[in-house]
């Protein structure tokens, strides 16, 4: 770990709604409806006709999530490397510098303590709109430092998922993560942590198959994608078509792998109980 | 020893062992014709003199030093064909039909290998074998990947893609290890955990998460070797040891070569494939260097494919080794260590405070 100073991009600041066309009006993918956006912003994102809950970042995660005011965030001066001096049709570090350019932060992820409905936890949300959320060494690291931190300071721990697993870009470094985030959960085990783990849309791979199904209460946002292997290479595998609802929220409940699937507007609610219920 | 199977960057070699094998059967007939006592030789075990030897049968002298000269010639081809492997021949290497599997390093492991089925939960795949063996001084629990020999077998264990069930068995059984204060010694080879329906409805990724926080805290010894191809998650399922080793031409990454191509490359074809492999560094030499593994055991020259018995010899030393090592430490020790082990790896900077 070497100090350095690479700030030059935070000088940009980001257009934030990468997913979302911009416009006044927008279609919505699940309904077809014509929504206005500032309506749809003001319902947490949740397509106020149909109830599609659309991916959001990081930032506004926790802007839902905290009481107003209440976000400290922590362990964000770690910044990614370029360990494997990784190429493919573009050099990783070029691919980090236009994500961070983008999004305006430094990896895919955003970690600190906050206050849900007067409760202390600590929070780490995975941002989709940084290298689809995947996991690499300062994701690893940053929801370790979490886990740590919760671990010493006994508070309830939150990790919002959302990714499209490990990142391949630092390959066996990313494959490690998995190891060491759930070797750090153990021993918040150990200690008698409660860790509510929420799986949103989509939610695969590497981060699926280490903390995110590590949750003593596992919630799921509702229709959120979640899974191990992502679809396409299981229809390939399979070679044929898929059920529908396949690997989405609703059937991970049926198949007893997720404890509830909570509406976004519920879920503040759910973790604050939670968290009574635990004796936090 | 000569495989029908055959990679192209070793086909010189391959075709000198042809050569070799068949001067090694001229001498044994040779050598048979010349056991048979001629009448006036009255000894069975006549002095190998060029002087004495029957006419129509070829000269086990002149033989000889045509096996040494082909011997010399293999040694000099695989010496070229297998120092300096690139990436993508390595994981070609790793994948070898020959190669030996779990199985076979199992039965040259242990006399009594008891073999313990079942997840209890769901059923028992074939992929991971587990139960109990002897390996050198050591009473151990063993877990490894199993890809099957023949079709029905390969069919069987899906080429070594295990399902939930299977690290499911793997977990029990070290948990049972961990009871009886057993040590537990896992060999990796899949090619990643099986991606389908059932795999997917019975928690694929639950279970393999399951298993990475329960081994960084099981309270025995774990080592683990990658015995061929260690892929992802599947892989890493059963290998959160205190010691990881790698075969000197297994590999082990993220994602495979060809996953790795089709999705940064667009498409999975020979050219892909070898570029994806090379910046995935998933060779043993790359993992080493990057802290991922702790050891590399080297091969047998030409591969473990070329000397089965050679390739668990070392890979049993080594076990054996590790454990005798790891043996004289405490529960708590070791699991502290492990946690070290694995919460330092990773690349990244600390960044001048926002
Ligand atoms: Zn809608």
């Amino acid at each position: 770990m070497t100090r350095t100073q690479s700030r030059s991009w935070t000088d940009v600041r980001p257009a934030r709604r990468a997913e979302i066309p911009e416009g006044l009006w927008l279609r919505c993918p699940e309904c077809a409806q014509m929504i206005y956006r500032r309506q749809m912003e003001a319902n947490l994102h949740v397509c106020p006709e149909c109830g599609h809950h659309y991916r959001i970042s990081a930032e506004e995660r926790v802007r839902q999530l905290a009481d107003p005011g209440s976000f400290t965030r922590m362990f964000d001066t770690i910044e990614p490397t370029d360990p494997l001096k990784f190429r493919d049709l573009k050099p990783y570090p070029d691919r980090l510098r236009a994500e961070q350019l983008k999004t305006g932060q430094r990896d895919a992820v955003l970690a600190g303590e906050l206050f849900i409905k007067g409760r202390q936890s600590v929070v780490c949300c995975l941002d989709l709109t940084f290298m689809m959320g995947s996991m690499g060494s300062v994701v690893g690291e940053t929801i370790t430092r979490t886990i740590e931190h919760a671990t010493d300071r006994r508070l309830p721990l939150v990790i919002v998922s959302c990714s499209g697993g490990a990142r391949m870009q630092e390959s066996g470094l990313s494959l490690m993560q998995m190891a060491k985030t759930s070797a750090a959960l153990a021993r918040y085990d150990d200690h008698g942590g409660l860790f509510i783990s929420v799986l949103t849309d989509p939610t695969t791979g590497g981060v699926t198959a280490s903390f995110a199904m590590l949750g003593d209460v596992i919630l799921a946002e509702p229709a959120a994608l979640i899974g191990f292997a992502g679809p396409r290479v299981i229809q390939q595998t399979i070679r044929q078509e898929l059920p529908p609802g396949f690997q989405r929220s609703e059937f991970l409940l049926a198949k007893g792998l997720v404890d509830r699937v909570v509406a976004r507007a519920q879920l503040r609610n759910e973790l604050a109980r939670l968290i009574d219920y635990a004796g936090f | 020893m000569a495989s029908f199977y055959t990679l192209d960057f070793e086909k010189p070699a391959t075709e000198v062992e042809r050569r070799l094998a068949e001067a090694r059967r001229r001498l044994a007939d040779a050598e048979a014709n010349r056991l048979r006592p001629p009448p006036s030789a009255p000894s069975p075990f006549p002095a190998l003199d060029e002087a004495e030897a029957p006419v129509d049968t070829p000269d086990p002298g002149l033989l000889r030093t045509e096996i040494d000269e082909l011997a010399a010639e293999r040694r000099r081809l695989l010496e070229a064909a297998y120092t300096n492997l690139s990436p993508w021949n390595t994981v070609r290497v790793a994948r070898h039909p020959e190669r030996p599997h779990s199985r076979e390093y199992i039965d040259a492991f242990c006399r009594d290998f008891c073999e313990l089925h079942g997840d209890r939960r769901y059923g028992d795949d074939p992929a991971i074998i587990t139960g109990f063996g002897r390996i050198g001084p050591h009473k151990c629990l063993i877990v490894g990947h199993q890809k099957g020999r023949n079709t029905q077998e390969k069919l069987a264990c899906h080429f070594g893609c295990a399902h939930p069930e299977g690290y499911r068995k793997a977990l029990a059984k070290m948990k049972l290890a961990e009871k009886y204060g057993v040590p537990v010694v896992t060999l990796v080879d899949t090619p990643g955990a099986y991606p389908g329906l059932g795999a997917e409805e019975r928690g694929q990724a639950e279970a393999i998460a399951v298993n990475l926080r329960e081994m960084s805290r099981l309270r025995v010894p774990i080592v683990s070797i990658v015995i061929g191809e260690g892929g992802s998650g599947g892989a890493l399922g059963i290998a959160v040891a205190d010691r990881v080793a790698m075969l000197q031409h297994a590999w082990y990454s993220v994602i495979s070569p060809e996953g790795c191509a089709a999705i940064l490359w667009k498409q999975a074809n020979e050219s892909t494939n070898r570029a994806a492999a090379d910046a995935l560094r998933l060779t043993a030499a790359d993992n080493l260097r990057l802290g991922i593994i702790d050891d590399i055991i080297d091969e047998p020259l030409g591969g473990a494919h070329r000397d089965k018995t050679g390739a668990a010899q070392r890979v049993e030393r080594w076990i054996v080794d590790q454990l005798q090592d790891l043996k004289t430490m405490d529960a708590d020790t070791i699991v502290r260590k492990r946690y070290d082990r694995f919460r330092k790896i990773g690349a990244f900077r600390e960044a001048e405070g926002v």
